[in-house]
């Protein structure tokens, strides 16, 4: 049994073309992936994100649970609406999930996890309360919307009334908490400029036509990875699951080493991973011959050795293959990816494509 | 609903052939293919002068999702191949049954060997089955 957002039947009178995703329906395009993309690049586009997981927390040791169960740190969180990026690992260090931590003032905090990752982690982090002093809350009463776009936070205000003036002054990163329910906060999963606001699913759909008359055209999940992959931002169960570390799934710089006697779970085996070395890095690749990389297929160096690709497509932005790869550690700047048994010659950069509608490979 | 012209004929791996009436036919793919593929950005074409079986996979059709075989519907030698593809692979997408097609080739007996493809209200009936 498929589930359905808030936001269904909007879907349906857009022309989408629905699938399964994780157990839920959900638009994969409403007519073309490639022409939503560009949307979002070059102007604002719209992603009902309705199918993640929001989780409230509240309670005297939040904050301790959190500095326990996360890679990164809370307490980074300085002002309130901040937004943290991090891994939850399990204790070999693999990652459970990546997730978004907002912390909303005193011990509240809101939590964005993935939809295919939904029970795991909700089992996940109910063992781990134990000891704690905190309450975990679903929010399935709430709908998202991830506005994205140059012009997306301009168009959104025009349609967000009294919310408008502190949406506009959020600095990135950063989110806000406002009246009846809503949330507006200054992210995404793009490369682009935006907002992702959460409000009750009995508003959803008010907001998302509003949106369209503004202007905001919707976007499917097609277009949302095309997107995240140009952009170098890692997908949960593509890009990492629980057999590898942020190590070795250029997330690194989301695990806070310091303070050295924070104790968060995975800690002690990223650490010996650390120590014995030879990590394989993880890179992006440009295929410089006429081709798309997809997830599984080989990446082979020219001295022998292979890694793999962990996700890849066409960039409808910059024309041509890209792709991330997990590689040996000392993979060079070329390689070759075998796509249908072929040897195509690639490129390595660093994993991020374009940002702000720009290329960052020429 | 896609469309599925009544002059053409039809395969189960959703080619379509045209008898151009003089012993060769042209070749491409349906618009239900299309429509399941979504936006193309690859289309390998075969190389002129190349024969195949019924069945050979002899062309490449790549998506943003996913890339699929063509497979030869009738036995036969490539004769031309859309050049226009290299460049503009969405016209495969826009206009499948015309500036979209994809080769054609020479056929013995054309008349003959199309008559054991699908029509169009067969090929209609498979894709509904879908």
């Amino acid at each position: 049994m498929t589930q359905r957002t808030a936001l269904f039947d909007n879907h349906l009178a857009a022309g989408a073309r629905m699938v399964d995703f994780a157990g839920w329906e959900m638009p994969i395009h409403y007519g073309s992936q490639v022409e939503e993309h560009h949307q979002v690049r070059r102007d604002a586009g719209m992603f009902d994100v309705s199918h993640m997981t929001v989780l409230d927390l509240d309670g005297p040791d939040s904050r301790d649970y959190l500095r326990r169960l996360l890679a990164n740190d809370v307490a980074r969180l300085k002002t309130p609406g901040k937004a943290l990026y991090s891994c939850m690992l399990n204790e070999q260090g693999g990652v459970i999930d990546d997730l978004i931590t907002y912390w909303l003032g005193g011990d509240r905090y809101r939590i964005v996890v993935n939809a295919a990752t939904r029970e795991k982690d909700l089992a996940w982090m109910r063992e781990r309360l134990q000891g704690f002093d905190a309450r975990l809350t679903e929010r399935d009463d709430l709908a998202m919307i991830a506005v994205q776009g140059p012009n997306a936070r301009e168009r959104a205000a025009t349609v967000l009334g009294k919310a408008a003036e502190p949406a506009l002054a959020l600095s990135p990163f950063q989110g806000v908490e406002l009246e009846d329910g809503l949330f507006v906060a200054r992210t995404g999963y793009t490369g682009e400029d935006g907002f992702e606001i959460l409000l009750p699913t009995g508003r959803a759909g008010a907001l998302w036509e509003a949106l369209r008359q503004a202007g905001v055209q919707p976007a499917g999940l097609g277009a949302r990875d095309t997107l995240r992959l140009e952009a170098g931002m890692n997908l949960y169960g593509q890009d990492m699951d629980e057999t590898v570390t942020p190590l070795e799934s250029g997330l690194g710089w989301t695990v806070a080493w310091a303070p050295e006697d924070r104790d968060f779970i995975g800690r002690a085996a990223l650490q010996t991973q650390r120590a014995v070395g030879g990590l394989r890095r993880f890179v992006g690749l440009v295929l410089e011959a006429r081709g798309v990389p997809r997830a599984g297929q080989r990446v082979i160096l020219p001295e022998g050795g292979e890694g793999e690709i962990t996700s890849g497509s066409f960039s409808p932005t910059l024309q041509r293959g890209i792709a991330l790869a997990r590689v040996p550690a000392d993979t060079g700047e070329r390689v070759e990816v075998e796509i249908r048994s072929k040897r195509l010659p690639a490129r390595v950069v660093k994993p991020a494509f374009v940002r702000h509608g720009k290329s960052l490979i020429d | 609903m896609s469309n599925v012209p009544n002059d053409l004929r039809y395969t189960t791996s959703h080619e379509w052939v045209r008898d151009n009436g003089d012993g060769t036919v042209t070749i491409g793919i349906t618009d239900h293919a299309q429509a399941l593929l979504g936006d193309l950005v690859f289309v390998e074409t075969p190389e002129i002068g190349a024969s195949f079986e019924q069945g050979d996979a002899c062309a490449v059709v790549e998506s943003v999702k996913a890339a699929s075989d063509v497979y030869a519907p009738l036995a036969g030698e490539v004769v031309e191949a859309n050049p226009d593809l290299a460049d503009s692979p969405e016209l495969v997408n826009s206009d499948p049954y015309g500036a979209g097609w994809i080769f054609q080739m020479k056929v013995e007996d054309a008349e003959m060997a199309m008559a054991g493809l699908m029509d169009a209200d067969a090929y209609q009936a498979s894709i509904e089955e879908d």
